[in-house]
């Protein structure tokens, strides 16, 4: 919640600063900057290219300020970590009372090191001095009674923390602490959590650039880096091609003849709103967990989507152009060459940009349930070892090389058919 | 017997609901090698079927059309068309779309190109061989259209409202295209228009087409497209007569557009 309050409040500060300084700025005087009417004129409406870096760089910046990022200047206050005290007050069975400290020393676990025990003197009275190792994030029961006199005795309890009265059930809060009294009357020890995260739910951005280069360098799980990304990558690519090599004969097969297209009909529109994620579990019965049953699921995930778009892509074709065609003496045979694929050409493309991102998105998937490598393997083995870092890096990974797909395929469709739109 | 000869044509064919519909009745049409003949009706009255039917694209169901001797049972280079847009090859540039033809025919690229060459000079679009179709302005577009349908050397031209999508201006200057190919190829062209203006000036013969069931109206016998081969066309169309044929028909297709929609109250 609180990370939620900040980030909106650095959208509108970002908002109001970037606003004052374009102000200050000589404004440019294109076109659309003397429009008068800009709400509700989408074509007024361009990315403010500042609000995307400053976007970014929040994001970055909430992201390393919570987990106590070395990058960042600025942090969010952290967990309690050193020495603290606190005093008690304990009544024994005879009703006299005395007071006893204890030091505890609240460590960070991450560092490897756990403090040594300290040694002290125990006090006069009753009560004796102790002390207590705390793990920083967690709690910690600290038996002070241990050590007392008398404390075996019916009627002992402790009464008060730092004057501060207490019974069983109840807390008080000590600086850097919250001291919880169990029912039995022991003393819970919680100290100061702070706002940042555990490294356990979300580790620093440089400790996930120090495992992707740790992985990159000595692989996960007897694969590389690579190896693991290139698997997930060349399945998807033989499951789209598969899918592609049957899908864009079948569709065209749909939009060129009646009977292929009755008989096809009920399948391919049945199968399309099948997500390919429900076929897993038929697809490992079938094929088991291996390559072979991975790229069965692609090549069904991309079969539907190549087939419907190359039947769209016949079905569209404007009918002067096939008239025009056969005017000009082309035969069937060429018409289909010359006219028919070509003309399908825009909207296959489209299919295969829509493909790829849903087999992209399938075989991570499915190497969640089952594999030996691949990106979705190494991101689900590491959570099972709460490697968090490791995940991170994987789903950032994941979605880079999801976005690249893209990009490719968009190039290739302006270098290929870049009548499209036209 | 040369020429294109239509003999009794109807058509008439069954809709979903059990209905029926005569798109044409009994037209009967001799034109002769070397016309230039509009067809003008009001909208749904049987002029792109009968175009069709032509072509080679719709089947009548009494009557047969025969070029040059010869039936017509299906789609032929003999007939080219030109359609209104977006017959052209986006994927194919200007050369490759003139080039067409030929290629099906199975003609030697040099020969090819030599021809493509000529024709686009014809229709004043030489240097634009390397040019994408859809870089093109629509006037332009048109021009590769006729000159595509002129590389194949059809014996008849079939114009579906070639101009219909232009701008007033730009169609002015195609008229006189269209004009100029026809008196300089001397095909027989056979166009269909919605503009009486255009189907007035170019139509050496005009048929007034009518609706339900489609039927030929009447002809008329029109000198200006002869007169348009020789002069302006702005001075064709203040000539005498043209202004009276003009409306005249106007008025024709008025009246019968008023039957089809239900008279319109109007002072």
């Amino acid at each position: 919640m609180a990370i939620l309050l900040i980030y909106i409040i650095v959208f509108i500060i970002a908002f109001y600063a970037v606003h004052l300084v374009t102000k200050m700025m000589t404004a440019r005087k294109d076109y659309t900057s003397l429009k008068t009417v800009t709400f509700g004129d989408e074509s007024a409406v361009s990315p403010n290219r500042p609000a995307s870096i400053i976007s970014v760089l929040a994001i970055f910046m909430i992201w390393g300020a919570f987990t106590g990022s070395k990058l960042m200047p600025f942090h969010a206050p952290g967990p309690f970590i050193g020495e603290t005290s606190f005093t008690y007050t304990a009544m024994n069975a005879a009703g006299e009372t005395d007071g006893a400290e204890v030091i505890v020393t609240v460590y960070d676990i991450q560092s490897g090191k756990t403090p040594p025990k300290m040694k002290i003197d125990p006090g006069p009275g009753f009560a004796k001095n102790d002390t207590a190792n705390i793990v920083a994030w967690r709690s910690g029961l600290i038996k002070v009674q241990r050590n007392d006199v008398g404390s075996k005795e019916d009627g002992y309890k402790i009464t008060e923390i730092n004057g501060q009265e207490i019974s069983p059930s109840s807390e008080v809060f000590i600086d850097d602490a919250r001291i919880y009294m169990t029912a039995k009357g022991t003393l819970s020890f919680t100290p100061e959590k702070g706002w940042q995260m555990q490294p356990i739910w979300l580790p620093s951005p440089e400790a996930v650039w120090s495992r992707l280069v740790l992985v990159a360098s000595e692989g996960y799980k007897t694969f590389t880096l690579a190896e693991h990304l290139g698997w997930s990558l060349l399945r998807v690519v033989v499951g789209f091609l598969a899918g592609a090599l049957i899908g864009i004969p079948l569709g065209y097969a749909m939009g060129l003849s009646g009977w292929f297209r009755g008989w096809f009909d009920p399948i391919v529109e049945f199968m399309r709103p099948v997500p390919p994620l429900a076929l897993i579990p038929l697809v490992i019965i079938w094929f088991g967990i291996g390559e072979e049953g991975k790229i069965i699921l692609l090549f069904l995930a991309s079969l539907w989507i190549m087939t419907i778009s190359a039947r769209a892509g016949v079905s569209g074709v404007n009918i002067s152009k096939i008239h025009a065609a056969y005017s000009l003496g082309a035969s069937k045979r060429q018409i289909m060459r010359l006219v028919i694929v070509p003309n399908s050409l825009p909207e296959i493309f489209t299919g295969a940009r829509v493909s790829m991102g849903v087999c992209w998105g399938t075989v991570v998937a499915a190497e969640l349930v089952a594999a030996q490598k691949g990106a979705g393997m190494m991101i689900i083995n590491a959570s099972k070892f709460q490697m968090t870092d490791l995940v991170i890096m994987g789903i950032v990974l994941i979605g880079v090389i999801g976005y690249s797909i893209d990009i490719l395929m968009r190039i290739a469709e302006n270098y290929l058919v870049p009548w499209k739109g036209k | 017997m040369k020429g294109l000869s239509i003999g009794n044509i109807s058509m008439r064919f069954d809709l979903k609901d059990g209905k029926s519909i005569q798109a044409l009745k009994d037209i009967t049409l001799e034109i002769e090698e070397g016309q230039i003949i509009t067809v003008l009706g009001p909208s749904g009255c049987g002029k792109t079927t009968l175009l069709n039917i032509i072509a080679g694209f719709l089947a009548p169901t009494e009557g047969q059309v025969v070029l040059n001797d010869q039936t017509v049972l299906g789609p032929g280079a003999e007939r080219g068309m030109v359609f209104q847009q977006g017959a052209l090859f986006e994927w194919m540039n200007v050369r490759s779309n003139v080039a067409f033809g030929p290629r099906m025919k199975g003609m030697p690229k040099a020969q090819q190109n030599e021809k493509v060459q000529h024709l686009l000079e014809v229709v004043g679009l030489s240097d634009f061989e390397d040019k994408a179709v859809y870089e093109l302005s629509g006037g332009m577009q048109q021009r590769v259209a006729l000159a595509r349908c002129l590389a194949n050397d059809p014996d008849v031209i079939l114009m579906d409202e070639p101009l219909g999508a232009l701008d007033a201006l730009t169609r002015e200057k195609m008229q006189g295209l269209v004009l100029k190919l026809w008196k300089e190829t001397g095909k027989t062209i056979m166009l269909i228009t919605h503009s009486v203006e255009e189907a007035v000036l170019l139509g050496e013969r005009l048929l007034v087409l009518a609706p339900r069931p489609g039927r030929i109206l009447k002809e008329y016998k029109l000198p200006y497209a002869e007169m348009g081969s020789g002069m302006d066309l702005r001075e064709v169309k203040k000539s005498e007569g043209y202004i009276e044929t003009r409306d005249e028909i106007l008025s024709i297709i008025w009246e019968m557009e008023e039957e089809i929609m239900g008279r319109v109250e109007n002072n």
